[in-house]
C-alpha cells in the first residue's frame, strides 16, 4: 500500500499526531525497562539453592543461655529429633539457605594478600551436607572424628592454635572455580584472615549462600567447616522427611524440643518451601507491582488511541465517503486506518527505543542496574504493535462501514 | 461568567459519556498510583524529629586501626572505649550510648510465655533527646545510670501485652536472670524512620525497609543492660577476633552508637573541634591510626548519608510519575479531539464576539471540571493502593495512611495536571477561525 497519502494528511494533524507517538514512545520506553525489571526479579527468585528444599522442615530456637553442657545437650536433641517417626536425618547448623541474615567469612589465597579474594557464606554443623541434601561432587565428606564443638574452636583461636594445625573444609563449586580457575580444587589451602589456614576435603555441586544483599555478591559462594554448634547459639533444627510427612514432623519436632527444654523459644519454625517463598516475597510485590503497572499503561495508551482514532474518522467521514464513491472498497479504507495506526506505532517505537536506554542509563546510574539486554526491545515494540492495531480496529471498522453516499451530502 | 462556563462543562462533559469517562479514568488512575507512592515516599522520607533535627548530631571516630579497610569513611558505629570516652566528658548539651541486645522477657505473676524481646540499652538522655513520650511515670537519671540501677522503661504494646494496658509502674519484669522495675511506659511512639538505630545503610545495597521498626519494647539504662544480657552483644563489625563473643567492652569491635545534641553553631563547632581532638589525642596513644577520619553529621544528613529510603520505593516513585505523565498525554490527546470536534460551536461563539481568551477560560473550565472528578477517582484509588501498601510484609506497611496534606495535595495534582493537559487544547480551540467554521454550517 502507498503510504504517501497517509503520511500527507498526517502532516496535517503535525500536533495529534506528535502527541500519539509521545505517548506510544514513553509507554515503549517503560515497558522495556519494566519488563527488565520484572526478569530481574524473576531471576533472583529462580536461584537454585542445591539442598533437598521438598524434604526439609526446620526450627529456629533462641539462645538459652551459655550452659557448659550445650554440647551434650545439643547432641541429646538430635537424637530426640532423630527418633521422630519419619524424619531421615536431623542436624543443628548455624544458618540456612533463605535467611535473611548470614554469616560470612573473607577467603584469601596466600597470607600476604591485602584484600580477600572472596567473602563466602560460613556454614557449620555436624552432618550439614548429608540432612541438606546438597550434593559432593569431588573429594568427601567430613569425617566423624574431625568435628569439633564450637567452645573449642573459639579457645583455640584465642590461644591462636589453628594457625598451626591443617583446618578441613568443604567449598562449594563456585569457590573453587573462583579461587583455581581450571585446577584441582582437593587439597589447596585458603585462608580465613591472617588467622585460620583451612584445607580443602572436599567441594559441594551447589550450596547457596542466606542473605539477598550477600546473594549478589556470588550467590553460591559457600563454604562447610566441621564445627559442631551447640544449642546455646541460637542455631537452627533441621529435620530431612518424606514430603508428605512435613508437617506431623515439624508439629512433632517443637513438641519434642519443648518437652527437653520448656525453657527455650521457638523463635520461627516452617519448611524449607515456605521459608524460600517467604524469603522472596519483596521480589515477588515487586514484579507483580510492574507487571500491573505495565498492563495498567498499555490499556490507558490504548483508549488513548481509540479515542485520536474515533475523532480522526469523524473527522474525515466526508473524505471516506469521497473516497468509497471513487471506488475504494471496504478493506481499502480498513487498510488505510490500520497503516496510519502502524506508521504512528512505529514511529513511537523508534522515539521510545531512544528513551527506553536513556531511562536504563538513569537506573544503572540510581541503582546499580546491569545495562538493558537488547533482546527487550522487539518485545516490547511487538506489545506495542499489537496493542495498536487491536484499539484501532474499532474506530477503523467504523470508518469502513461509512457508505458512498456521504460523499453527496454537504455536510 | 465562571459559573456559565461550569454548567456549560457540565453540559459537553455529558454530551460524550464515554469520552469524558475515558479522560476522569485516565486521570484518576495516574493520579491514584502517584498518590500512593507519593504518600509513602512522605512518610518514609519525612523528619522523624521536626523541629528539632536540626541539634541533633551524629559523631563518628575512625576506630579501625588496621589497614583491612580502606578508610574511606569512618565505621558507621564506635567501639565501647570510644563511645565512652566521648559520652563521659559530656561537652554537648546532651549525649546518649544506644545498643540493641535480644533478650527472653517475662513478667513474673502474668500467665504468658516468656516473649523474645530486643531491648535498647541507652543513657538517661536518651528520653528528653528525643521528645519520648510517657503514658505512665518516666525515664531513668543519670545517676540510675551510674548507679547500674535494674530500673525499665517499656513500649505501649508490650505494656498492652503483659499488662492489659493497665499502669505497670513499679511491677517487676524478668530480663533474662534479673529482675528490673518498671519505671515509665511510653504512649504509642512510631518515629519514621527509628533514626536513632540507624547504622549501615550503605552495606544494605538498598534494601532499607528494616530501618522503619517500631522502636524496641524494653529500654534499659545502659551499663544494667550491659550487665544483665552480657555475652549477647553483637558487633557492628570487628577488625580482629574478639575473645568472648557477645561480650564486647574490650573487644577490637564496633557496636556502640552514639548521639548528641547541641544548641546552637558555637556548640557544634566546639563539639566537632572536640572530636577532632578526642581523634588526635588517641593518635598519639597510638590507639587510633586514621585520626583525620572523623565526621559529625546532623540527623537528616545521617538519615541521607544512609540512603534510609528503599530502593524499591523510590523506583516505584519515579515508575508512578512515568504512568502519571502517560495519562497525562492521554488525556491531552483526547481534550483535543473533544474541542475540536466542536469547532462549530466555538465558531459561532467567536462570530457573536467571544473573544479568545473567552474560549480559552471555556476551555480551561471544562479541563479543570475533568481534574477535579478526576481527583475524586484518584483519591479513591489511593485509598485501595495504601489498602495494599498496608498489606505488604514491610516494615513501614503500618503507617501506610493518608494525612492532610497529602488528601489536599492529591486534589491539587490532579487539579494542575488537568489544567496543563487542557492548556494546549484549549489554545488550539481558541485560535479556531470563526468565518470558517460558519461557512460549514
Amino acid at each position: 500500500m502507498d503510504i504517501r497519502p497517509i503520511l500527507m494528511t498526517l502532516r496535517r494533524h503535525k500536533f495529534t499526531a506528535c502527541l500519539l507517538i509521545l505517548e506510544i514512545a514513553l509507554t515503549c520506553a517503560i515497558i522495556c525497562n519494566a519488563i527488565f525489571l520484572i526478569d530481574q526479579r524473576l531471576e533472583n527468585m529462580r536461584v537454585v539453592s542445591g539442598v533437598a528444599e521438598q524434604e526439609l522442615v526446620y526450627v529456629k530456637t533462641a539462645y538459652i543461655g551459655n550452659r557448659p553442657d550445650a554440647p551434650a545437650r545439643a547432641a541429646a536433641d538430635i537424637a530426640a529429633l532423630e527418633g521422630i517417626s519419619g524424619v531421615k536425618a536431623a542436624a543443628l547448623i548455624d544458618q540456612i539457605p533463605f535467611d535473611y541474615g548470614s554469616d560470612n567469612a573473607g577467603l584469601r589465597l596466600t597470607l600476604s594478600q591485602r584484600e580477600d579474594s572472596l567473602s563466602a557464606a560460613m556454614y557449620h554443623g555436624e552432618n550439614l551436607l548429608r540432612v541438606l541434601g546438597a550434593q559432593i561432587v569431588e573429594g568427601r565428606d567430613f569425617r566423624p572424628e574431625e568435628y569439633v564443638p564450637m567452645s573449642k574452636v573459639v579457645e583455640a583461636l584465642d590461644k591462636g592454635e589453628l594457625g598451626n594445625q591443617p583446618n578441613p573444609a568443604i567449598v562449594s563449586r563456585a569457590v573453587a572455580d573462583r579461587l583455581w580457575p581450571g585446577q584441582e580444587a582437593l587439597g589447596k589451602q585458603v585462608y580465613i584472615g591472617q588467622d585460620v589456614p583451612l584445607t580443602v576435603v572436599g567441594v559441594v555441586g551447589t550450596l547457596v549462600r542466606p542473605s539477598e544483599m550477600q546473594m549478589a555478591k556470588g550467590a553460591q559462594y559457600s563454604v562447610v567447616l566441621p564445627i559442631q554448634e551447640g544449642s546455646a547459639e541460637g542455631s537452627v533444627y533441621v529435620l530431612r522427611t518424606a514430603p508428605k510427612d512435613r508437617d506431623e514432623v515439624l508439629k512433632a519436632a517443637v513438641a519434642k524440643l519443648m518437652a527437653l527444654d520448656p525453657n527455650r523459644i521457638v523463635l520461627e519454625k516452617g519448611t524449607m518451601e515456605q521459608h524460600r517463598r517467604d524469603f522472596f516475597q519483596n521480589d515477588r510485590a515487586m514484579a507483580s507491582i510492574l507487571v500491573g503497572v505495565c498492563i495498567a499503561m498499555l490499556i490507558i495508551t490504548a483508549l488513548g488511541i481509540v479515542g485520536l482514532a474515533s475523532f480522526w474518522v469523524s473527522q474525515r467521514n466526508h473524505s471516506i465517503g469521497v473516497r468509497r464513491a471513487l471506488g475504494a472498497t471496504r478493506s481499502n479504507i480498513l487498510s488505510y486506518f490500520q497503516t496510519e495506526n502502524f506508521l504512528l506505532t512505529t514511529m513511537g517505537i523508534v522515539v521510545g527505543m531512544v528513551l527506553a536506554y536513556g531511562i536504563n542509563l538513569f537506573l544503572i546510574v540510581h541503582y546499580e542496574l546491569p545495562r538493558l539486554p537488547v533482546m527487550y526491545l522487539p518485545v516490547g515494540a511487538a506489545l506495542l504493535w499489537l496493542i495498536g492495531q487491536c484499539a484501532v480496529l474499532g474506530p477503523a471498522m467504523r470508518a469502513a462501514a461509512v457508505p458512498p453516499v456521504v460523499a453527496t451530502r454537504s455536510v | 461568567m465562571f459559573g456559565y462556563y461550569i454548567d456549560l462543562a457540565m453540559r459537553s462533559l455529558k454530551h460524550n459519556k464515554m469520552l469524558t469517562a475515558l479522560m476522569v479514568l485516565a486521570i484518576a488512575v495516574g493520579i491514584g498510583a502517584s498518590m500512593t507512592t507519593l504518600t509513602v515516599m512522605h512518610l518514609l522520607s519525612g523528619d522523624p524529629m521536626p523541629g528539632k533535627s536540626a541539634t541533633l548530631f551524629y559523631p563518628q571516630v575512625d576506630t579501625d586501626p588496621t589497614n583491612e579497610s580502606n578508610h574511606a569513611q569512618p565505621p558507621d558505629v564506635m567501639d565501647y572505649r570510644s563511645a565512652m570516652d566521648l559520652w563521659s566528658s559530656r561537652r554537648a548539651d546532651r549525649q546518649a550510648l544506644i545498643v540493641d541486645s535480644q533478650l527472653k522477657v517475662r513478667a513474673p505473676g502474668v500467665d504468658l510465655p516468656p516473649l523474645m524481646e530486643t531491648m535498647l540499652s541507652t543513657t538517661a538522655d536518651f528520653f528528653p533527646m528525643f521528645d519520648v513520650p510517657f503514658q505512665y511515670g518516666g525515664g531513668w537519671s543519670a545517676e540510675d545510670d551510674a548507679r547500674h540501677a535494674r530500673v525499665a522503661v517499656i513500649s505501649a504494646d508490650l505494656n498492652d501485652k503483659l499488662f492489659a494496658g493497665q499502669n505497670s509502674v513499679g511491677r517487676t519484669l524478668r530480663l533474662r536472670d534479673s529482675d528490673v522495675r518498671i519505671i515509665g511506659v511510653l504512649k504509642p511512639w512510631r518515629p519514621s524512620p527509628l533514626f536513632y538505630a540507624v547504622a549501615g545503610g550503605r552495606f544494605s545495597g538498598g534494601d532499607t525497609s528494616s530501618f522503619y521498626g517500631k522502636p524496641e519494647d524494653v529500654m534499659a539504662p545502659f551499663f544494667s543492660g550491659l550487665e544483665i544480657n552480657d555475652g549477647h552483644f553483637y558487633q557492628f563489625n570487628c577488625w580482629g577476633i574478639p575473645t568472648t563473643p557477645g561480650h564486647l567492652e574490650a573487644a577490637p569491635c564496633n557496636w556502640v552508637q552514639l548521639w548528641v545534641q547541641l544548641g546552637d553553631a558555637g556548640k557544634v563547632a566546639s563539639y566537632r573541634r572536640f572530636v577532632d581532638d578526642y581523634a588526635a589525642q588517641q593518635k598519639a596513644l597510638g590507639r587510633f591510626t586514621h585520626a583525620d577520619n572523623t565526621r559529625m553529621r546532623g540527623l537528616m544528613q545521617w538519615l541521607d548519608f544512609n540512603g534510609v529510603v528503599p530502593s524499591d520505593v523510590r523506583l516505584q516513585t519515579w515508575l508512578a510519575f512515568a504512568f502519571l505523565a502517560i495519562c497525562l498525554f492521554n488525556t491531552v490527546g483526547l481534550l483535543l479531539a473533544k474541542f475540536l470536534r466542536r469547532s462549530g460551536e466555538i465558531g459561532v461563539r467567536r462570530a457573536l464576539g467571544a473573544t479568545r481568551g473567552a474560549v480559552f477560560a471555556q476551555c480551561l473550565v471544562e479541563a479543570g471540571l475533568i481534574g477535579v472528578l478526576g481527583g475524586v477517582g484518584g483519591w479513591l484509588l489511593t485509598m485501595i493502593g495504601l489498602w495494599v501498601v498496608r498489606r505488604q510484609p514491610a516494615a513501614y506497611a503500618d503507617m501506610a495512611h493518608l494525612d492532610l496534606t497529602m488528601l489536599l495535595t492529591t486534589f491539587l495534582l490532579a487539579l494542575v495536571v488537568s489544567l496543563i493537559a487542557g492548556a494546549l487544547p484549549a489554545l488550539r480551540a481558541s485560535r479556531i477561525p470563526p468565518a470558517l467554521q460558519l461557512k460549514t454550517l
